[in-house]
């Protein structure tokens, strides 16, 4: 029974893991700009595949992984400079059309000439389970949660301590107040997206060992990481986190006790339960407009 | 006129009968919708890959009926109403002779009422049993249903005497057709299903699913039925989690990928499939060796990417239709229908089709080889 | 006398309805404009809430769905004739989107569209894994529709139902957006407390145009089960949820021929992208990209904008 219960603990902690890092791209793009990027799904599918055809092609796992991150990151930078800027200060939705259209394009681009099929990662240390009270866990997901954990203390670093990351705080707070002290939104916002997508590229490449990658990973990833980084607060780094480690141990419960067919619903039943006592979600600021 | 007059007219007559029958050669059209993109690229685009190809080589030698066959193909995105729209094309606007796709069952059923209501003879790429049971005019199909591809392995579990099987599939059209028919033979055989679990096609962790198959009593085997990198995914969990039991899965991995993703995994596990894996390894006398050798060499080298069963099925639709268009003498489409409904011992990589009025699939169980994978690598059962 | 730019615009609708199937050489063609007065009419639907009351919906065609199978499960599986199906599905999709609505519509921006796509997504799941009911993934066919004994089949009977259909819908849409009803909807958009100080109750308006727009979709869901003669799940899913909001959008928020407009150009751009072998996907990203990055307010609002300017 414990045993039982300690497996499903572990498999969504270990799917968590991957929903929180593509939560923290959501929240942080939206934290710079106010934009849902439907495009981070994307970027995570970027860095998986471009690892994995990287090794493929001979290059060693750690240049490869760096080199993957890099052709990500440079990614967002296109994605802000050619589409996101571009529109300047139109309204949300047609940003979100527009994040929509990038991911397609990406996503497109990737199938033209990445191919369709299946690719896999080597792991990072093998492939033999741990034992823990009876409950298996791979290598492969310590390496997740554990960066996962380093990513989110960066973070707290670089938003707490430099100057940089305050001022991206500060161009989330009030746009036109953060260019009235000086900040060069436009730069804040191009490094909001290459921060983003470069996370999204680690959280990619880090599962793509048990989880196999295509052109195609980046839209369920994409989807859920816009629900964890909902569920959590958009906005908050933290909510992010939380968000995406409740969503995968929701699911993994849902499999393991009630029914293995709606373990994709319960989610959003759970979100819409939660939005509806919380409508900030469980971590966000209360926002007051201006009227 | 007189005699040489007679002679030279007669010539005459005769060389422009010629040229005008050359010039009057106006291609044949097949149409295709395939889901190239989308959840179903995985099937579709190794089968649009094998029509160009097969057209082409066709055209090479000569074409059928001495006619150029032009290829008219949409991609349906995998959205099956999407497929309904493009038969409509291919059908009054493009004017095709012959329908060859319907890559997922739902495509298939959505195009159905349309070639009925049209008389076109369409030839499915797709798996349920319901396409041609019960059998349906103008619809034939090649790949083996979901149905045989239980069957096949339920009667491998009763050689082995396993009767307490718990089966895991995926949540999408093949995966459920699966499923049905699964349950629906399971008695035949004296097979109980223990456990029905599922998961979703992109899902990336199924070890829930499994740990609460392996927490049932007596569980003694456990069939997947699912595509692409899915059941690659269940064979890692499987191994994680140290599960000693058979492991089945159905013939949507009859892939050397499935084999490289699931790697060490994947020892021991067993599947029905078509012969086109292990073409290297038939005996010379086996009627198929040439077909599918030759199909796996030219996808290989045309394509560079590996053969797959899925483009395998278009080759056979392909063929089927040219053989039985050469056999009708014409393109009408009547002709054409009845031409397929009588192929007798035609071989293609699925098998050896043998149509009838009553069966519009045309393989027997016998075309379903089992496979093992023994270091890496396809081993042939008996 | 001068006409409103409103009923010209809607007596040149009528008139393009009227005189296209002289330009519709076969069926392929009468497909292609059934299925975009079809995706008009739920895009003049859902612009009411998008574009008016400035609410976004990520889970529209949920409700296609609920009108759709019910349609489907009520005429194949139980007999009951096709027009008291649709009606129960509408029903159906009223009482939910009611039910769901007040909650859903406290919430602000983003946790509206996530709960709108949560909604989306579980009347999704329901229709795939209820595979009795259903027909599952591999879907199910659905009977002709018939009304007092009389079976439409064929694309030019049904080209002249959605046609009418459109044609009332957009009536229904125009007039709601000229009565008080209406500048109380734009009232909100525009600045929903201004709208509350002045006395618009605009809870209620929001519950009832997302009421309306979700029934438009769900009847518009039933009509397309009976014309294509059979359904799979993929009709209440995600993507679907996106194309409608899409159109709504690449047509112009906040104008009801923009809308019209907008279900016209996403139903023919597969058509024409067919061409691209193997880049539709990518040709389809930069079109939407490019058009919202030159058009940002939609196509239609934006010419109408360069075009007033000319005159002006």
């Amino acid at each position: 029974m414990l045993s039982e219960l300690l497996q499903f603990l572990f498999s969504g902690l270990t799917v968590g893991a991957m929903y929180a890092l593509a939560a923290v791209g959501f929240s942080l793009i939206y934290s710079a700009s106010g934009v849902i990027n439907f495009a981070q799904g994307e970027f995570i599918m970027l860095g998986g595949m471009s690892a994995a055809l990287l090794v493929q092609a001979g290059v060693p796992l750690p240049m490869a992984i760096a080199l993957a991150v890099l052709v990500a990151a440079a990614a967002g930078l296109i994605v802000e400079k050619l589409a996101i800027e571009p529109a300047g200060n139109s309204e949300v939705v047609t940003l979100v059309i527009i994040t929509i259209g990038a991911s397609l394009t990406l996503r497109g681009l990737a199938e033209v000439f990445l191919g369709k099929g299946n690719h896999a990662l080597p792991a990072f240390s093998g492939e033999d389970p741990l034992v823990i009270f009876g409950a298996t866990l791979m290598p492969q997901s310590l390496w997740v949660m554990g960066v996962t954990i380093v990513v989110v203390l960066a973070l707290a670093l670089f938003f707490g301590r430099t100057a940089l990351g305050k001022a991206v705080l500060a161009t989330s707070c009030n746009k036109l107040a953060a260019q009235l002290v000086g900040i060069n939104t436009r730069f804040i916002l191009l490094l909001a997206f290459g921060l983003s997508a470069a996370l999204g590229a680690v959280g990619g490449i880090l599962v793509a060992p048990m989880t196999y990658t295509s052109y195609d990973v980046g839209i369920m990833m994409g989807l859920k990481g816009f629900v964890a980084a909902t569920l959590g607060g958009l906005g908050s780094g933290v909510g992010a986190i939380v968000g995406g480690l409740l969503l995968g141990i929701v699911e993994a419960m849902t499999a393991g006790y009630i029914s293995s067919a709606y373990k994709d619903a319960m989610p959003f039943v759970l979100i819409l339960l939660i939005l509806f006592f919380l409508p900030q979600g469980l971590f966000g600021k209360k926002t007051t407009d201006r009227v | 006129m007189n005699k040489r007059t007679f002679i030279q007219f007669t010539l005459a007559a005769a060389a422009c009968a010629a040229l005008g029958t050359a010039a009057a050669a106006d291609p044949i059209r097949i149409g295709a919708v395939l889901s190239v993109t989308g959840p179903a690229a995985y099937l579709g685009d190794p089968e649009l890959k094998t029509l160009q190809m097969y057209v082409e080589t066709l055209n090479k030698s000569g074409g059928v009926l001495g006619r150029p066959l032009e290829l008219v193909h949409y991609d349906d995105g995998s959205e099956s109403g999407k497929a309904n729209g493009f038969a409509k094309r291919l059908i009054e606007n493009d004017k095709v002779d012959l329908i060859i796709g319907g890559t997922t069952s739902g495509a298939t059923m959505a195009i159905a009422p349309l070639v009925e209501r049209a008389q076109v003879p369409f030839i499915s790429l797709a798996g349920a049993v319901v396409i041609v049971e019960p059998t349906k005019k103008w619809m034939f199909k090649t790949p083996h249903t979901d149905r045989m591809a239980a069957e096949r392995v339920f009667d491998d579990m009763k050689k082995a005497g396993l009767t307490k099987i718990a089966l895991l599939s995926e949540n999408s059209g093949f995966g459920q057709s699966g499923r049905k028919e699964a349950q629906a033979v399971a008695a035949k055989y004296g097979i109980t299903l223990v456990a029905d679990e599922t998961y979703g096609p992109k899902d990336t962790d199924m070890t829930a699913q499994l740990t609460k198959i392996k927490g049932v009593p007596g569980v003694q085997a456990v069939f997947v039925f699912g595509l692409g990198q899915g059941p690659a995914v269940v064979t890692k969990n499987f191994a994680q989690l140290g599960i000693k039991l058979p492991l089945y899965q159905s013939h949507g991995v009859a892939s050397d990928e499935y084999i490289r993703l699931a790697g060490a995994a994947a020892e021991g596990v067993r599947l029905p499939s078509p012969a086109l894996p292990v073409a290297a390894k038939l005996p010379a006398t086996d009627p198929q060796k040439k077909v599918v050798s030759d199909y796996a060499k030219l996808f290989a080298e045309r394509w560079k990417a590996e053969p797959s069963t899925f483009g395998g099925y278009a080759y056979d639709g392909l063929m089927l239709a040219a053989d039985a268009m050469g056999r009708a003498g014409s393109t009408d489409k009547a002709k054409v229908r009845d031409a397929l409904e009588a192929t007798t011992n035609f071989v293609a990589t699925s098998g050896a089709f043998n149509m009838s009025a009553s069966d519009h699939m045309g393989l027997s169980l016998s075309a379903f080889r089992m496979l093992e994978i023994r270091n890496g690598d396809w081993t042939l059962l008996n | 006398m001068t006409m409103k730019p409103t009923t010209r615009g809607f007596l040149f609708l009528a008139f393009v309805l009227a005189v296209l199937p002289l330009a519709l050489p076969n069926g392929y063609y009468y497909d292609l404009a059934i299925r975009m007065a079809i995706n008009a009419s739920i895009a003049v639907g859902l612009n009411l809430l998008i574009g008016y009351t400035g609410q976004i919906s990520l889970g529209h065609a949920g409700f296609f769905g609920i009108g759709a199978y019910a349609s489907a499960i009520l005429t194949s599986r139980y007999g009951l004739p096709s027009g008291l199906a649709l009606i129960i599905g509408a029903v159906a999709t009223a009482v939910l989107a009611f039910a769901v609505a007040r909650p859903i519509l406290k919430l602000k921006g983003h946790y509206l569209a996530m709960a709108t796509l949560g909604l989306g997504i579980i009347l999704s799941m329901v229709i795939i894994n209820e595979t009795e009911l259903t027909g599952g993934p591999d879907g199910m066919p659905v009977d002709a529709f018939s009304l007092f004994g009389m079976q439409i089949v064929g694309e030019q009977a049904w080209y002249v139902v959605v046609a009418l259909i459109l044609l009332l819908v957009t009536r229904a849409a125009l007039n709601l957006i000229d009565a008080p009803a209406g500048r109380a909807l734009q009232a909100i958009h525009g600045a929903e407390i201004a709208a509350r100080v002045a006395g618009v109750d605009t809870t209620s308006f929001k519950v009832r145009v997302f009421v309306l727009s979700a029934v438009v979709a769900s009847v518009m869901g039933s009509i397309t089960a009976h014309y294509v003669g059979f359904l799979t799940p993929g009709v209440a899913g995600f993507f679907h949820s996106i194309e409608l909001v899409t159109m709504v959008v690449l047509g112009g928020m906040a104008s009801v021929f923009g809308s019209i407009l907008g279900a016209v150009v996403l139903t023919l751009l597969p058509q024409l992208l067919s061409a691209f072998e193997g880049w539709e996907t990518v040709v389809f990203g930069l079109i939407l990209m490019l058009t919202m990055i030159f058009l940002p307010r939609g196509i239609l609002p934006t010419l109408r904008l360069k075009f007033a300017g000319r005159a002006a």
